[in-house]
């Protein structure tokens, strides 16, 4: 089953729309509590990232019975250094984003605590690529 | 605790949630960076904020958060209960300062979570 999802960057409004349907999604399917809350947090992560730091994007959300596999593909500036974009406090969002409630360096590392896997691949000036799976825990 | 009990003690408002009104809750978190809210582990909490937006509400959706409590006296919008109304969350609203929301819970029993 696949899905696909529109984010604007700068609309915090409507910043974590793609995640709401995500977990309704999921939810529908049966998928367990705790796998649900890890996709989606993780999955809120990544789309509010898009929101705060690029300008437009698409979410891609591949479900299978075994495993979810998100690609958040963003038009944006890009990340220069991703190995510092994963550290801990690392951020780069101005101060509107910060009176969001965010901008404290602390989501890559949360997707990558909560995914299975976590692929970043950028190109400044041009965009962000994020590719995460989550390996379902089925009886 | 359950929520009932949190709205009196608070003198606070109910503005969403009036259907899980006897949801026990045993665990307290207080913060406005909801990045941090996002990396707890615990859902059978109550969240006390400041931060009085749309996307308090999110973040207590994607972390199966089911009560905010909004301090000093900020006042939620009707977006802000919509979405609340549709993922079952309880929204109060209390006129305390954290700290006083924070002493006031800690005293009738409601825990850190670390
Ligand atoms: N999609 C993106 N496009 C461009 N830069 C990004 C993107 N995602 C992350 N970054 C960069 O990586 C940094 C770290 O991201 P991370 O999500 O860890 O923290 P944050 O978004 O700044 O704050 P938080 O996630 O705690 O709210 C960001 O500040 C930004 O510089
Ligand atoms: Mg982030």
């Amino acid at each position: 089953m696949q899905f696909e999802f529109e984010v604007t960057g700068g609309d915090f409004a409507n910043a974590g729309t793609a995640s709401s349907q995500v977990k309704k999604i999921l939810k529908q399917l049966n998928v367990s509590v705790s796998d649900i809350k890890r996709i989606v947090v993780a999955l809120y992560e990544a789309e509010v990232n898009i929101v705060a730091h690029a300008y437009s994007g698409v979410v891609t959300v591949e479900i299978e019975t075994t495993q979810v596999r998100i690609i958040l593909k963003d038009s944006g500036p890009g990340i220069p250094d991703i190995d510092l974009a994963m550290q801990q406090g690392y951020s780069t969002a101005s101060p509107e984003v910060r009176e969001m409630g965010f901008g404290a360096g602390m989501g890559l590392p949360n997707i990558k605590r909560n995914m299975d896997v976590l692929n970043i691949s950028s190109e400044v000036g041009i965009g962000t690529t994020v590719e995460m799976i989550a390996f379902l825990n089925v009886a | 605790m359950k929520i009932s009990e949190i709205v009196t003690i608070l003198d606070g408002v109910l503005v969403a949630g009036k259907d899980q009104m006897d949801r026990e809750i045993s665990f307290g978190f207080a913060s406005d960076l909801m990045s941090d809210v996002l990396t707890l582990e615990t859902n059978d909490l109550v969240l006390l904020t400041g931060l009085c937006n749309i996307q308090s509400i999110r973040t207590a959706e994607m972390s199966d958060i089911p009560c905010i409590i909004f301090v000093r006296r900020k006042k939620v919008t009707p977006e802000m209960i919509e979405l609340a109304e549709e993922s079952e969350i309880t929204l109060i609203e209390c006129n305390y300062s954290m700290f006083k929301t924070v002493v006031t819970l800690a005293e009738h029993g409601i825990r850190p979570l670390f």
